[in-house]
């Protein structure tokens, strides 16, 4: 892999840092007038998530992270692996319970994810931002209340637990937000 | 066809820098202090190991030339003011490889001065001076503030910045979460004062208008005569406003030998770090051998003035065509 030096730190750029997979979130280049230039970073660690701060000596040069993001689509779960397909390609991907992560309570087959592979294995597993499951179970409710004040904690298909409107009633679909966890609306067919 | 074209900033920062360049020339003229021009291409440049350069060929059959773009004004200056020019300024630009960030352009502006007959202490009030006067501020003694550099160190991390001992220097890093100081910094005690001073100091340098850092470490000493009184210290400061860098001045070496001999070392410095050596300026010491006045000069950044001016955040508001436009 190509090597990169502090001069071409960018946001997005991927590095290897302690032998894992980072991306570069703010990279900040200070220098006194009469001293020693640094490159001051924020990463994160693609393999974790979390974030660090790191300093550089300008000049320094580090080497790049084999790192991709694909559009990939969910096929099924054969419980030790998730399963995924490149569309275009029919190529296939399997995906250990790591890489997957909580991810795995958004995942419906057919569903369109991004997977981002390091050194073309897959890394980390992102759902769509909204999907669209049915729900497997919730409090009947009351009758006539539809006003969706209060709302209730409902099961959905893949497992996911989400808070939804008093309304709402099993076997629905509903519309959730995957990046914060919330009800949008109900789906009509 | 993208919009790179455009000027990045607004039209009021263009207006604003004619203004500043205008009060500058003024302040100036009435001083009598002489406006001058000196080369940006040059046949030779600093050695300082710190600083990466622009450099391009002279066609001159038989050979080629190599000629260096001025990473600051000043050894031409210093001919001049050897050369008999008393008091000058300059307004130009100045250029160094590799620099590029919020407040780094590789393309800059700078304002340079020297004043013959002045110690640092009356260029000082000089720079305050001007700066009451670009900054519009009321000249009260509590929007500047001066402090040593080894007072506001040690105020801030109650290290000695003077005196290098790397164990408390590390236990400091450590305790004050800069991991990496500790290995990137290592044994090298000038390093050590750049990451501390940039990291933990500098941003405490925000409360008054102007602050005014005197008295640098003399290993920090680059250009500046190392002080009679206290030996470990240069009569070099700098100017901050709102914790950014804004000025450096000196005491000027005028001593030809010291001179050459600091030049050898920072080659020598190059030659460790894998930097290309840079041949020494002659014509420069020169200069110093025929007889540099006794006099002070400081250097300006106009960019990161204008932006303070204009309330801005980064150089790339105030100038027109950045790097990526230029």
């Amino acid at each position: 892999m190509a090597k990169y030096s502090t001069n071409e730190f960018k946001a997005g750029l991927k590095i290897m840092l302690d032998a894992d997979p980072c991306a570069i979130i703010e990279n900040e280049f200070i220098k006194p007038g009469k001293g020693q230039a640094f490159n001051r970073v924020r990463i994160r660690n693609l393999k974790t998530g979390r974030v660090i701060e790191r300093t550089f000596k300008s000049g320094e040069s580090v080497e790049g992270a084999d790192v991709v993001d694909i559009d990939i689509q969910y096929l099924y779960s054969d419980g030790e692996f998730w399963h995924f397909m490149v569309p275009d390609t029919f190529e296939q991907y399997q995906a250990d319970k790591n890489a997957v992560g909580e991810t795995v309570k958004w995942l419906k087959d057919q569903d369109i994810c991004t997977m981002t592979l390091w050194n073309d294995s897959p890394l980390t597993i992102a759902p769509p931002n909204f999907v669209e499951l049915s729900i497997a179970d919730t409090d009947p409710g009351l009758k006539g209340d539809t006003s969706g004040g209060g709302g209730k904690p409902a099961t959905l298909e893949t497992g996911a637990v989400v808070r939804v409107p008093l309304f709402v009633q099993i076997g629905e679909m509903i519309r959730v937000d995957t990046r914060t966890g919330e009800y949008v609306s109900r789906v009509k067919d | 066809m993208t919009t790179l074209w455009r000027s990045a900033c607004d039209l009021e920062p263009l207006q604003q820098r004619a203004k500043l360049y205008t009060i500058i020339r003024q302040f100036f003229n009435q001083k009598a202090v002489l406006e001058v021009e000196t080369p940006l291409l040059c046949q030779a440049t600093g050695t300082d190991p710190q600083l990466d350069f622009f450099s391009s060929k002279y066609h001159c059959p038989p050979n080629d030339q190599t000629m260096y773009l001025q990473t600051s004004p000043e050894f031409a200056m210093k001919r001049l003011l050897a050369s008999g020019s008393g008091s000058i300024f300059q307004i130009c630009k100045a250029f160094r490889n590799a620099e590029s960030g919020r407040l780094h352009n590789p393309e800059f502006s700078i304002l340079e001065w020297y004043r013959v007959g002045f110690d640092l202490d009356q260029l000082i009030d000089e720079v305050i001076e001007l700066l009451v006067v670009v900054l519009n501020m009321s000249h009260k003694t509590d929007t500047v503030i001066k402090v040593s550099y080894a007072h506001i160190f040690e105020q801030v991390t109650g290290l000695d910045p003077l005196v290098f001992c790397q164990e408390s220097y590390q236990r400091y890093a450590k305790d004050n979460a800069i991991y990496d100081a500790v290995e990137l910094c290592g044994d090298d005690h000038s390093l050590w004062l750049d990451f501390i001073f940039s990291y933990q100091v500098q941003p405490t340098l925000i409360d008054k208008a102007v602050y005014i850092v005197y008295g640098y470490p003399a290993i920090q000493s680059s250009l500046a005569r190392i002080n009679k009184d206290n030996p470990a210290t240069a009569d070099r400061f700098e100017v901050f406003i709102k914790g950014v860098e804004i000025g450096n001045g000196f005491f000027e070496l005028a001593d030809a030998k010291e001179q050459e001999s600091r030049f050898d070392q920072e080659n020598k410095k190059r030659q460790l770090n894998g930097s290309v050596l840079v041949k020494k300026d002659y014509l420069f010491l020169d200069a110093l051998n025929a007889g540099l006045p006794d006099c002070s000069g400081v250097a300006i950044g106009l960019d990161r003035l204008l932006m303070i001016i204009t309330n801005k955040n980064a150089l790339n508001d105030v100038i027109a065509f950045p790097l990526d436009r230029a």
